[in-house]
């Protein structure tokens, strides 16, 4: 196994972007990568995205962005795991890399979801669940979640207004971020008084349905190095693990057991635990999420994930920052290309170029990517190495 | 939602039909052939009760296509008496009336409504155990 460095970034705006196609989007972030790696030629492309077939009619991603970048004949190909499917790919990267298999990587995560008008996104994210036995009784994607959120508020005593940190936290720090769909903050009073979608899931506990691409390119510790890249970041653990399809077959559906999964096999692969992390970019897709993911990861025990962000930990100068470009919430979730954004996200916080969301000497960061309400967690530790 | 799947899926949506493992005996559904407390092969089927408790619920206001007829309409994770957990919607209840721990019992209803190229479909949604209504009132009365 080598060690694998991240030697470039790149990434559209998320918004929706009526005038850019998915190919053009994948692009945008795919040559904005490779250029900032100084590299022009690449071994292989790797593509996560979820629900181009359904929204775009277009499958067959891989060789579709491969001969549009220019990049005609490299090995490429479609990555899914639902909204972890960005994640995934990175993960296919890695290992890529890390096993010897190919040198220079890119990974590139891409959603367009508005070309489908009325509900042709939201029927194509219900394909997360279980077709058979949660999405054929009626139960929207969405649902699911209101569903995981109604009952961890029965088990702990919480409101609605309780979950409002996360939001509010989120659009905080998307108003930095120029590549944030919100650059705009939230109160907590306009938190706990939007429309419900699906009760006690209301508007603003949810991530945006939107378009956008992000892309890294992986490569080699050594080879890195030989490019001169500095500050380097280095991926130090990188994991996945799964756990039932449909919520009603979980151990306990409170619990994110693939996240505990998940996050334990990274931690040891990167020999740190979570007190060594200095930031979290977690899958902010519903605040309940938020909840789930901070207490599988360790940082706070079950039932405690709420009152965590309450106790203001979640800021930026809080002791374990979550989301700091905007998160799902504000940054944007367009569902394939999310992992990879939040890889990029914590790319920039470690290279210091995280403007005025910048921590104070940020070394270690985990993202943390979910398919479906648990059934699929990405993991992957960045650590800053210095030349 | 096809007319194989539909079919493929009869037993289960009628009759609530699911399996039991012959080695650990835990009762399994929805059904997939492989035990999931001792992972052994377990195809012995298994009828349930059709009763439970309502485990967690949500109120859906905008329906997925298909479901619009049936919106607003109340879902609901149900633990049933033998063991596992099934997704469902509520029927003949006000979701006002819809609590954490309430008891339910399997009814058979239509839960999608068709569409130009599918048939209707039918298959199982849970309503208030009349056994539980029935005491209610009596001590109300």
């Amino acid at each position: 196994m080598r060690d694998v460095a991240i030697i470039g970034v790149g990434q559209t705006r998320i918004d929706e972007h009526w005038d850019l196609d998915l190919r053009h989007l994948a692009l945008e972030a795919v040559q904005g990568a490779m250029k900032d790696a100084d590299v022009e030629q690449i071994d292989a492309l790797y593509v996560g995205n979820m629900i181009g077939g359904q929204v775009t009619d277009q499958e067959h991603l891989g060789a579709l962005i491969v001969d549009f970048a220019g990049l005609r004949g490299v090995e490429a190909f479609k990555v899914e795991a639902a909204c972890g499917s960005g994640g995934a790919a990175m993960r296919v990267g890695y290992t890529a890399v890390a096993g010897g298999l190919a040198d220079l990587a890119v990974v590139v995560g891409v959603e367009k979801m508005t070309d489908k008008r009325g509900g042709g996104a939201t029927a194509a994210l219900a394909m997360a669940a279980d077709a058979a036995y949660e999405a054929a009784q009626g139960l929207s994607f969405v649902a699911i979640n209101a569903l995981l959120m109604k009952r961890y508020m029965h088990e702990y005593g919480y409101d609605h207004a309780d979950f409002a940190p996360f939001a509010v936290n989120a659009h905080r720090n998307g108003v930095n971020n120029p590549n944030a769909m919100f650059q705009f903050p939230i109160s907590a009073e306009k938190f706990d008084s939007a429309p419900m979608i699906c009760e006690p899931i209301g508007l603003l506990d949810s991530s945006p349905i939107c378009d956008g691409a992000a892309a890294v390119v992986l490569a080699p510790v050594d080879i890195a190095q030989a490019l001169g890249v500095d500050p380097l970041v280095q991926v130090t653990g990188s994991a996945v693990a799964t756990d039932t399809l449909a919520v009603h077959d979980r151990r306990d559906p409170t619990v994110l057991d693939a996240g505990i999964e998940s996050t334990r096999k990274a931690y040891r692969q990167a020999a740190i635990g979570p007190r060594d992390v200095d930031f979290f970019e977690l899958h902010d897709a519903f605040t309940i999420m938020a909840a789930l993911s901070l207490e599988a990861a360790g940082f706070a025990e079950k039932g405690q994930g709420v009152r965590l962000a309450q106790e203001g930990a979640i800021a930026l100068e809080g002791a374990i920052p979550v989301t700091t470009m905007g998160g799902l919430k504000a940054r944007g979730h367009p569902v394939g290309a999310t992992g990879v954004y939040q890889i990029v996200d914590a790319v920039q916080q470690l290279r210091g170029t995280a403007g005025e969301n910048q921590l104070t000497d940020a070394r270690i960061g985990m993202a943390q990517n979910i398919g479906g309400s648990g059934a699929t967690v990405v993991t992957h530790i960045l650590e800053r190495v210095e030349a | 939602m096809s007319v194989p799947e539909n079919w493929r899926l009869r037993a289960q949506r009628y009759r609530l039909v699911g399996e039991v493992c012959d080695k650990c005996g835990a009762k399994i559904f929805p059904p997939r052939d492989v035990c999931p407390e001792c992972e052994v092969t377990a195809k012995t089927p298994f009828t349930f009760s059709g009763r439970g408790e309502v485990y967690s619920y949500s109120t859906v206001y905008h329906a997925p296509e298909g479901y619009e007829e049936f919106a607003p309409y109340t879902v609901a994770l149900i633990k049933l008496d033998e063991g596992p957990m099934v997704t469902a919607q509520l029927t003949d209840v006000d979701k006002e009336d819809v609590s954490v721990g309430m008891a339910v019992e399997m009814v058979t209803r239509k839960i999608h409504g068709g569409g130009t190229e599918d048939p209707i479909t039918y298959g199982y949604k849970f309503r208030p155990s009349a056994k539980e209504a029935a005491e209610k009132s009596r001590s109300r009365g």
